[in-house]
């Protein structure tokens, strides 16, 4: 049997006493695309952000491609990573963020050329070229010497998908990706990830998108007050949900 | 489709010159300035200076050993007192409690005592500690270690230093949480992270600040006249004890600095457009 990319156990987080994660266990397999829905507040960024370390958690234990997160087991003990190794784990994820966080003093190529040729010490030429190509996936080409003030939402959105990808990531977490662009510039993004989908990347993506949601995912997540509340193909979760609560959050998106 | 009716009374004024207005209040004021400035000149050129004496001395190899001193201290001070700001910054916005009170308790003592007191007491600090260095490596007299130079450095740039990290640490505040997400979701450390994403955008909120405080700085260095640093003002001095010139020397060390302060302004206004990189639409 195939092992899961990325397998959460219990993982609890707390901010104050309020929990944001409750007890939530979870796998996603390679190659899945997982679609993340719930209210606001109901944990979902939280759940991505523990995935890339971008705060820690109180209980419980993540594993990404067989690595325990944030942690190395010694005995019967468990160690804390230091600020350098877990930007090493860190590597092995692209985050794409709802308000895009592009670098705004550099240009789209250098958004992109950043992290392999600064972290990844790699050769800028060998950078460059990938950057271009990736670039080009994105249907940018024309606009690597562009600074992000220079380009639209959906457009910075698509340039901020290209530099994660820049970092070869094993798992692609994308964040309410188009929910701070106009209605007509969400379907380019959409149509990126889509192709994305289907080049095999593992993805964990929150989204209001349900259309999206029940075209390109394997798996729909409903998450309500920090716990998984739901789980199952698009189709199930998203036409036949078994909790109220689901119901009625699925006509309230769609209405 | 049939051409819309559009309300009359409307003219096209497509084509029609737009007529030049005249600012009467500008112009009144700046009369009464050129006015202004004509009389305090005059009043300047009768009064009790030799103007020949100023320009005697405007080039005197004093003089200028005196402001070319005056430039070094007040760069040495200052990219000290910038380094040390950085650090400082940093450490109180660390997440180490014990960094965070090492910083907010040097900034406490050095932005609460007075800026000559400091002076005075690096320079004395053989009174205190005869002999100063580190043990088992290296040690010598203070009165030998602590030249003027060397006092007014240090207090200047841990002066500076206290003041500049409340400046620094205002610019790193005002970068987005978010750029610091981005960093490290693609894999830079804490360090890296400020090094190449967060500091380049808070010199952008930093540099005029700083270019007010480097200014500053400038004149400051004038205060180590008292330890005995060869500043400019304390070379006009040791000249007007000996020539009783008084206003004459005060007048080319005044020129002085202003001469070197209008070459700093442009230079601020350089590196300024050099950090405001991807900021605006840029419109060619
Ligand atoms: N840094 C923080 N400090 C305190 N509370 C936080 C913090 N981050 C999140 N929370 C709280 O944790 C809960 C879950 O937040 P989270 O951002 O994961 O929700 P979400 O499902 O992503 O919501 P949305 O759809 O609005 O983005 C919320 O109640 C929020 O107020
Ligand atoms: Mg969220």
């Amino acid at each position: 049997m195939t092992k899961p990319m990325v397998a959460f156990r219990n993982v609890d987080k707390t901010f104050g006493s309020y929990k944001a994660l409750d007890a939530v266990s979870l796998d996603v397999m390679p190659g899945e695309v997982l679609c993340l829905i719930g209210a606001s507040g109901s944990g979902k960024t939280t759940l991505l952000r523990s995935v890339n370390q971008l705060h820690p958690i109180d209980e419980g234990a993540i594993w990404l491609d067989g690595e325990l997160l944030g942690k190395r087991q010694e005995g019967q003990h468990l160690h804390l990573l230091t600020d350098r190794e877990i930007a090493r784990q860190r590597l092995a994820t692209g985050m794409v963020f709802q308000r895009f966080n592009l670098f705004p003093h550099m240009t789209a190529l250098e958004n992109i050329t950043e992290g392999p040729v600064q972290v990844q010490r790699r050769r800028a030429a060998e950078v460059r070229d990938e950057a271009m190509a990736l670039l080009e996936r994105v249907g940018l080409s024309d606009k690597a010497g562009n600074f992000p003030s220079e380009l639209s939402g959906g457009q910075q959105q698509r340039v901020a998908i290209a530099r994660a990808l820049a970092m070869k990531p094993k798992l692609m977490l994308f964040d309410e990706p188009t929910s701070a662009l106009d209605p007509e510039l969400v379907g380019e993004v959409l149509s990126v990830m889509k192709g994305l989908a289907s080049s095999g990347m593992t993805m964990m993506v929150v989204t209001h998108e349900l259309g999206f949601a029940r075209e390109v995912a394997d798996t729909v997540v409903y998450m309500d007050a920090g716990r998984i509340v739901e789980y199952g193909p698009p189709d199930q979760v998203l036409s036949h949900p078994r909790e109220e609560r689901t119901k009625a959050f699925i006509s309230k998106v769609i209405a | 489709m049939p051409p819309r009716k559009l309300a009359p009374g409307f003219a096209d004024t497509r084509g029609m010159p737009i007529a030049r207005r005249l600012y009467w209040g500008r112009w009144l004021a700046a009369a009464l300035i050129v006015v202004l400035i004509f009389l305090l000149l005059r009043a300047f050129a009768q009064g009790q200076i030799e103007w020949a004496v100023v320009a005697q001395f405007f080039t005197a190899p004093a003089i200028l050993k005196g402001i070319v001193n005056t430039v070094i201290m007040a760069v040495l001070a200052m990219t000290l007192g910038i380094i040390l700001g950085v650090i400082v910054a940093v450490m109180r916005l660390s997440s180490n409690p014990v960094l965070v009170s090492v910083a907010a308790g040097y900034t406490w003592l050095f932005r609460g005592t007075p800026l000559i007191l400091q002076l005075l007491l690096w320079f004395n600090i053989a009174l205190v500690f005869p002999v100063i260095g580190f043990p088992g490596i290296w040690s010598g007299r203070a009165v030998d270690v602590m030249t003027p130079f060397v006092a007014a450095l240090l207090g200047l740039a841990l002066n500076q230093g206290a003041y500049t990290s409340e400046v620094i640490r205002a610019g790193i505040i005002s970068v987005d949480e978010g750029q610091h997400d981005a960093a490290r979701a693609i894999g830079m450390s804490k360090i890296h992270a400020l090094r190449r994403i967060v500091l380049p955008q808070a010199m952008k909120v930093v540099l005029p600040p700083l270019g007010n405080e480097f200014i500053s700085m400038i004149k400051t260095t004038s205060l180590a006249s008292v330890i005995q640093y060869p500043e400019v003002l304390h070379s006009a001095e040791n000249i007007y004890y000996a020539n009783s010139r008084v206003i004459e020397l005060l007048f080319v060390a005044g020129l002085w600095y202003l001469i070197v302060v209008s070459i700093l302004t442009p230079l601020q206004m350089l590196l300024e457009r050099r950090f405001s990189r991807g900021t605006a639409r840029r419109t060619k």
